[in-house]
């Protein structure tokens, strides 16, 4: 969440209603449409991951054997082993076709496939990254729709003042702020890690992991929850004004129904897409928070890979990680006319 | 359109019924979560504490992950460190001295024309899974990396020279080269057990993680999880002293604060690689000690001469002034060691004298009277007023053929000790009329400046090993590149003396005396020409729990590290201390923790009631 626009996303899924060609039927060329744009996507993508990244500067048979006795037939044997020494044409073939048999190709540095590496590293960010945006989510709109509904008043304004006081802390500094009061300090969550080495046992093992967890899905949390908050802030308020409220209220309605059976509904459709798009980071993972507490996930394996630059690492993973949001923005655009029947030809 | 609540609004319903039945209905599931909660975390406080094994792990903090598990493959630092935990080696280094010393090689004896090694390994070693390890093994790991290209990537360069290597019997090796080679008694090659190597397919993709590991060295890797830790248990049949401690267990932290708060914590029992300022800190902590170590790094820059190939073909865009030694003799007059020393290492580090650090006694070299180049901006002045370098209208020198000494300096940003040092070189350097263009740049920049020959000045640094022979001979004419950007130097250097120096420094392997005398020499070319310019010999930084770690040995004794070492000195000598408070933090700060956690659930779940409840007086 740290590596994209920190800024709230608005709503980009509601597109303009149009007229529907004859002979096809609305929904499927609804459907039809966004799934193509949705291919197109990931192809351009995929192109722009085999350049982007040799763009960088560095060449990574310099940068893995650097400080270390090697002699050129190692490093010629090396590059022979990664494929750096075909022209590039030929390694964009490579690539292309190892993509479309999803073999991203075998780690520089790990001499592993790539697909074994994110295979073992997604599951620890989907837990982390996957809580944290729930927990975000869930504090998010209690508070946002409070401080909409009673705008204005002390407690919107400290809520409000909090949440973006911590959405503008950069996020590796909370968290070391964090390890540094509760856990070396007062001693009530491990420093970092995602589990202590030779505890046994499911119901161990998920307690230690849970304790492990706390400090980055705390520091997560405290700097993501302001944008659902302020999304639903600004949607509650929106709907604050109007008539059918005052219907609701007419027919006797208490506020809290009002709010809640009324207005909440309503307001909740942009949010609906912000939860989705972050729902795809969530696999990006964060990065700088998995760095500090040192949490085995993909976002401190795409940032170490970077450094080298491992190519079939980080090729792969931005691959992975733009994919993920584009197929969630297509399913949030697939959900929304459900929620939505304005949305509906 | 805000529109502000209605007070007239008249109330609805049962309000205070609904209200608290929500109320309890909160109340109901955080207690519930808390009573879940409270006994699980009784449950695995006393596993955790019992996995911990109490005093008998040593847990170190690593920078890195372990990148492969195969000594045919690894090459970070941790991993090389593994493998001297969990392999033997032909031959040790001494951990007081740094000598090379018998390990599974009891003795060894050289022909006369130096081309054929006998040694004879001992008979008395056995893999971790019990079947002995023979002269045979040895072979098979050396002819193996011969042999096979993807066998030979990590440690292939020191091979490349065999022209065969035999097992005479079960404990004879003879070893056949090709040309006389200086480091046959420092052959970093883990020797890894044949009958199941010989099984392997593919040695270039082969990551060992059969687990336990079997190897023949003090500790056996038994379990490893991907970027997080790595497990090892101690060898008690291990031919030297078994270790003192049960289990180390290395694990990976990339962020070098949390590393020092885990100490802090008593989580790890090491950290390596600290800051001056963490050192400082961590000084004053109780239960911790610091070691302060002679580096085995220097740190320098190298100035672009004008880089050619070895057929002499030129090219880059090297200042052309800089070809002239007087002016790279005069930057480092205006150099000052010493304030590097105190303002960027804060007084951990050593000015340096030769190429290589002062810690190998045996091949450290400083210059000595008028030879040294000390640091006299008034003298630097003088030999640039002296050779025509005349002072421009902006106080910026131009060279007699009318260049501007104008130079870019690359520094690598991810390294915080080189930027100060950056900086600090261009205040001086302005001071003898040179103006600097600093390049605070990415490593990779860095180094494709300095492989298309296109920088001035740029940084650099090398890990030093006991044998030096690599870092002398990066330095050839031999290694300059074959064609443009093909480097693997980090110098355009070229000197015939040098280089008939390094061939008698290979040749006179079985005198170490002749060898030193020559190995000096060559540091005194290196610094007469001042291309290659070292600067400081940093102090390696570490420290670890005293109440924790009882002893621990250090190479070179005195004054040496912990981290790092060419051996396992450290870890296999490593003494448990008495008071075993290691396990306990761990469990009893689960138990606190959670609770907080819940604590702060209800009393999350007692204000938000709270609020509902207020907000319910206030409207109706």
């Amino acid at each position: 969440m740290d590596t994209a626009s920190r800024a709230p996303a608005g709503r980009t899924a509601a597109g303009p209603p149009r007229r529907g060609r004859p002979g096809l039927h609305p929904a499927v060329r609804y459907l039809g449409g966004r799934v193509i744009t949705a291919l197109v996507s990931l192809l351009a993508v995929m192109v722009t991951s085999f350049f982007l990244f040799r763009v960088l500067p560095g060449d990574p048979v310099a940068a893995l054997t650097q400080g270390r006795a090697v002699s050129v037939d190692q490093l010629e044997a090396m590059r022979r082993d990664f494929g750096l020494d075909q022209p590039l044409p030929q390694q964009f073939l490579d690539y292309c076709l190892g993509m479309l048999t999803l073999d991203f190709g075998m780690s520089y540095e790990y001499r592993v496939p790539v697909s074994e590496l994110i295979a073992e590293r997604i599951g620890p960010t989907l837990l982390l990254a996957g809580t944290g945006t729930v927990l975000a989510a869930m504090l998010g709109l209690a508070l946002g729709t409070r401080a909409g509904w009673r705008r204005g008043s002390l407690m919107d304004r400290v809520d409000t003042g909090l949440a973006l006081t911590l959405w503008s802390v950069p996020s590796f500094w909370l968290g070391l702020l964090l390890i540094v009061l509760l856990a070396s300090g007062a001693g009530l969550f491990p420093t970092s890690g995602m589990s202590t080495p030779g505890v046994e046992g499911a119901f161990n093992v998920a307690l230690d992991v849970a304790h492990h967890m706390v400090l980055p899905v705390a520091t997560m949390v405290a700097v993501v929850y302001a944008q659902y908050m302020m999304i639903m802030r600004s949607s509650v308020l929106d709907e604050k004004g109007a008539d059918y409220l005052t219907t609701a209220r007419a027919k006797g309605l208490r506020d809290a129904a009002v709010l809640r059976r009324h207005a909440v509904p309503n307001a909740l459709l942009p949010t609906v897409t912000l939860i989705f798009l972050n729902l795809g980071r969530v696999v990006s993972g964060v990065i700088l928070i998995e760095t500090v507490f040192a949490w085995p996930g993909l976002g401190s394996l795409f940032y170490s890979g970077l450094r080298v630059p491992d190519l079939p690492i980080v090729q792969a993973l931005f691959v992975v990680f733009a994919g993920s949001v584009i197929v969630m923005n297509l399913l949030a655009d697939l959900v929304y006319p459900l929620l939505d029947p304005r949305v509906r030809t | 359109m805000a529109r502000q609540q209605d007070p007239s609004r008249p109330p609805a319903g049962t309000p205070k019924t609904l209200k608290n039945r929500a109320a309890v209905r909160t109340a109901a599931a955080v207690t519930a979560a808390a009573l879940t909660a409270v006994p699980a975390l009784s449950a695995a406080a006393p596993a955790a504490a019992d996995s911990e094994g109490a005093a008998d792990t040593l847990t170190i903090a690593a920078s890195q992950p372990v990148d492969s598990l195969s000594p045919f493959l690894a090459q970070r630092l941790i991993s090389t460190s593994i493998h001297r935990l969990a392999y033997d080696y032909l031959t040790n280094y001494d951990p007081e001295t740094n000598e090379p010393i018998p390990a599974l090689a009891e003795s060894w004896k050289t022909s006369d024309d130096g081309l054929t090694w006998t040694y004879t390994i001992r008979d008395d070693v056995t893999w971790s899974d019990g079947e002995p390890l023979t002269a045979e093994d040895v072979a098979w790991t050396y002819t193996t990396m011969m042999e096979d290209e993807g066998a030979a990537t990590a440690n292939g360069n020191f091979v490349a020279n065999f022209a065969s290597a035999k097992a005479l019997d079960d404990t004879t090796l003879q070893i056949k080269l090709e040309e006389p080679q200086a480091t046959m008694l420092a052959l970093d090659i883990p020797i890894v057990p044949k009958h199941i190597w010989e099984d392997v397919e593919d040695y270039s993709t082969f990551d060992n993680d059969g687990f336990p590991i079997v190897g023949s060295g003090p500790f056996v890797i038994t379990g490893h999880k991907p970027n997080q830790s790595i497990t090892l248990e101690a060898n008690e049949d291990y031919w030297r002293d078994p270790p003192k401690f049960d289990r180390l267990v290395f694990r990976y932290m990339p962020e070098q604060d949390a590393q020092v708060e885990a100490l802090r914590a008593g989580e790890v029992s090491f950290v390596s690689n600290l800051t001056p300022a963490q050192a400082d800190a961590l000084k004053q902590t109780e239960n911790v000690t610091v070691n302060v170590a002679d580096g085995k790094r220097f740190q320098g820059f190298t100035i672009n001469p004008g880089a050619s190939t070895q057929d002499g073909q030129e090219f880059g865009d090297g200042h052309p002034a800089l070809k002239d030694r007087v002016l790279r003799r005069a930057i480092m007059r205006a150099i000052d060691k010493k304030e590097i020393v105190e303002s960027v290492y804060g007084g951990y580090a050593q000015a340096a004298g030769g190429y290589i650090p002062a810690r190998y006694d045996r091949y450290y070299w400083e210059p000595k009277g008028g030879e040294r180049l000390d640091f006299d901006p008034d003298a630097a002045n003088r030999m640039l007023d002296e050779a025509g370098y005349e002072r421009g209208d902006d106080g910026v020198r131009v060279s007699p053929e009318g260049d501007r000494l104008e130079f870019r300096m690359h520094v690598h940003n991810d390294r915080p000790d080189y930027v100060a040092m950056g900086k600090l070189l261009v205040e001086r350097l302005a001071d003898i009329g040179i103006e600097v263009e600093n390049r605070t740049v990415d490593p990779g920049v860095l180094s494709d400046a300095l492989h298309s020959g296109e920088f001035d000045l740029i940084f650099t640094g090398w890990t030093v090993n006991p044998d030096p022979d690599y870092v002398l001979g990066i330095h050839t004419c031999g290694a300059l590149p074959t064609e443009p950007g093909t480097m693997r130097s980090d110098a355009y250097f070229c000197n015939e003396d040098y280089d008939r120096l390094y061939e008698k420094q290979l040749a006179t392997y079985d005198d170490p005396e002749a060898r030193a005398a020559a190995v000096k020499k060559m540091q005194r070319i290196l610094y007469e020409e001042a291309v290659v310019n070292v600067l400081t010999y940093a102090d390696t930084l570490e420290a670890y729990r005293s109440d924790q770690i009882a002893s621990i040995q250090v190479q070179p004794d005195p004054g040496g590290n912990i981290w790092g070492q060419d051996g396992h000195w450290s870890w296999s000598s490593a003494v448990p201390a008495a008071d075993a408070a290691a396990g306990m933090g761990v469990s009893t700060g689960a138990l606190v923790g959670v609770g907080a956690v819940v604590l702060v659930a209800i009393g999350g779940g007692v204000y938000l009631m709270r609020r509902r409840a207020a907000g319910a007086e206030d409207r109706e």
